[in-house]
């Protein structure tokens, strides 16, 4: 195996992107990634990305926003219908192929033009559940429900995570949702939106992108002082028809962590893309997280949640840890689907 | 295999085995699960400066700033350098035709068009790339490539922020362009002498 490892990243997060398209986003934060490093585009060996269609309500709208990388000459390019972080898993096979040594990911989200609670249904299966139009908070709540009810975890459980994304996202200026002064009783007096999830239970919906730069072997250590290597990345998924599902836990995520070897060392930090605290919840005990590692120390996913580009943000965020010498080993997830479905875990560590 | 709608596919054509207590029943062989999703459509900065100066009787094009490219209609990049453009360039509404089609078909949702009619790839003078138009005011064997056009603008009461405020492309009168020097053949043709110094 080559030793592969993330070396720069650019973000963007905000409530909603009124002006702006998703070519005018990109632009500043591809150009912020490659020229971090000291890269422009023909130095790129792999280009790939992760966005919907469904939320732009344009077909093709990824082929729109190659416009921000600059493919003239042909790149090599790839694109996947998936959050980010597989775009990255992509990518990180192509580096392990060999032939080329960098590799460029990035993705976006942009769901303020529609209406993502409606949007989510589209991924449900079309004969049974897409034609109900269940929105995603009932049917989180539903998960919910079942979980309370089965004690697989409790109101107060829930608030606490509610509590530490407000209060660790206070300082985070890509956070949409913050209050350094939320406890958790405060969580508790809040009305629920779709029972038993109270605002706070689910994500703050988010508009943005991330642009990161992948490198190999000695590359990685030209470009970067202390790159944030890739020791074990592994993505598995659940079945889709949540009717035969145990919802109160993600099996997927258990294998992916298992075969990342999140558990094979101390973690210093992970950061989670869960919508929802009793995901977070669910994603603390199948990734085996102990009281020694800190969890979306900026608020995570809960704190803005940028539909198809939270997961590639939360590696983003865990290689950041590494860059800044704040952590020698991390994990960032990524989820997708409903009830994380799918899971992806990519463990790294600094030198 | 039957492209008709009422004929199912093969694969639902043969019987299908029920429950027995299902036996009388009519079996399903397809449902219909309409989908309607609405969105606001956000332009973006360079889409609205443009068709904002629309409502002006003005074309907006962007600069390239790594080689001084002009782009209409400007989308914020230039899409070869993913270099943003902030500058704008207003553009004259005379061009040339740099390739066209005569369409023979009507297409939903445009009875206005009269058939035949010709869409075009218009190049405007100091623009490097062509942008989609109608061509009129000419019989449909006489277009060709390389032929001078100019705007017809809907009344000056009727403009809108829309680029459907250009009604066509007529002719101009004014000699041809060669053909080699025509549409994309300028973008080529400049290439070449750029590398020829």
């Amino acid at each position: 195996m080559r030793d592969i490892a993330v070396v720069s990243a650019a973000q963007h997060q905000q409530k909603a992107l009124t002006h702006t398209t998703e070519v005018e986003l990109m632009v500043p934060l591809i150009n912020e990634a490659r020229g971090a490093v000291g890269l422009t585009q023909d130095d790129i060996g792999f280009t790939c990305s992760g966005s919907s269609d469904f939320l732009a309500g344009q077909a093709f709208s990824f082929v729109h926003t190659l416009d921000a990388v600059g493919a003239v000459p042909p790149i090599s390019e790839s694109h996947v219908e998936m959050d980010g972080a597989w775009a990255l898993y992509e990518a990180w096979v192509k580096l392990q192929i060999g032939g080329v040594d960098t590799a460029l990911v990035y993705s976006y989200g942009k769901s303020s033009p529609g209406s993502l609670r409606d949007v989510l249904s589209t991924q449900l299966d079309p004969y049974y559940l897409g034609p109900l139009w269940p929105d995603a908070f009932a049917l989180a709540a539903l998960q919910a429900r079942i979980m309370l009810e089965s004690g697989a975890v409790s109101e107060q459980r829930l608030a606490e995570i509610a509590v530490r994304s407000l209060n660790g996202a206070a300082d985070n200026p890509r956070a949409v949702r913050s209050s350094a002064e939320a406890t958790i009783d405060s969580i508790l007096a809040e009305a629920p939106i779709a029972d038993p999830l109270r605002p706070s239970d689910c994500a703050a919906s988010a508009d943005g992108g991330v642009a990161v730069v992948l490198a190999a072997g000695d590359r990685a250590r030209e470009l970067c002082e202390r790159p944030a290597w890739i020791k074990g990345i592994d993505h598995r998924i659940d079945p889709h028809q949540p009717g035969v599902r145990d919802l109160t836990r993600a099996p997927s995520a258990q294998v992916a962590a298992a075969q990342a070897g999140a558990g094979d060392d101390r973690l210093d930090a992970a950061e989670l893309a869960a919508p929802f605290t009793t995901q977070e919840h669910i994603l603390e005990l199948e990734l085996g997280l102990g009281a020694d590692t800190a969890v979306n120390a900026n608020g995570g996913a809960l704190a803005g949640h940028t539909m198809m580009a939270a997961g590639l943000m939360r590696i983003a965020d865990a290689a950041a840890h590494i860059h800044d010498e704040r952590a020698d080993r991390v994990l960032g997830h990524a989820a997708s689907g409903l009830y994380l479905q799918q899971n992806l875990v990519c463990v790294m560590e600094g030198e | 295999m039957s492209t008709d709608p009422s004929v199912p596919p093969a694969a639902l054509a043969g019987e299908v085995r029920l429950p027995e207590k299902l036996a009388d029943v009519e079996p399903v062989r397809s449902v219909r699960t309409p989908i309607r999703l609405e969105y606001d459509f956000i332009p973006g900065d360079a889409s609205s400066g443009y068709l904002n100066a629309f409502a002006d009787r003005k074309i907006l094009g962007q600069r390239s700033p790594v080689d001084g490219a002009v782009f209409v209609p400007p989308r914020g990049v230039d899409p070869r350098h993913g270099a943003a453009t902030p500058d704008y360039v207003e553009l004259p509404d005379t061009g040339h035709v740099g390739g066209f089609c005569v369409t023979r078909l009507p297409i939903p949702g445009r009875d206005d068009l009269e058939i035949p009619y010709v869409s075009a790839w218009i190049h405007l003078d100091g623009a490097d790339i062509g942008f989609l138009g109608l061509v009129g005011g000419i019989d449909t064997s006489e277009v060709r490539m390389g032929m001078r056009v100019r705007a017809v603008w809907k009344p000056d009461d009727q403009l809108g922020r829309t680029a459907e405020n250009i009604l066509y492309w007529e002719p101009s009168g004014e000699p041809d362009v060669p053909v080699t020097a025509a549409g994309t053949n300028a973008w080529h043709a400049k290439q070449v002498a750029k590398e020829q110094g």
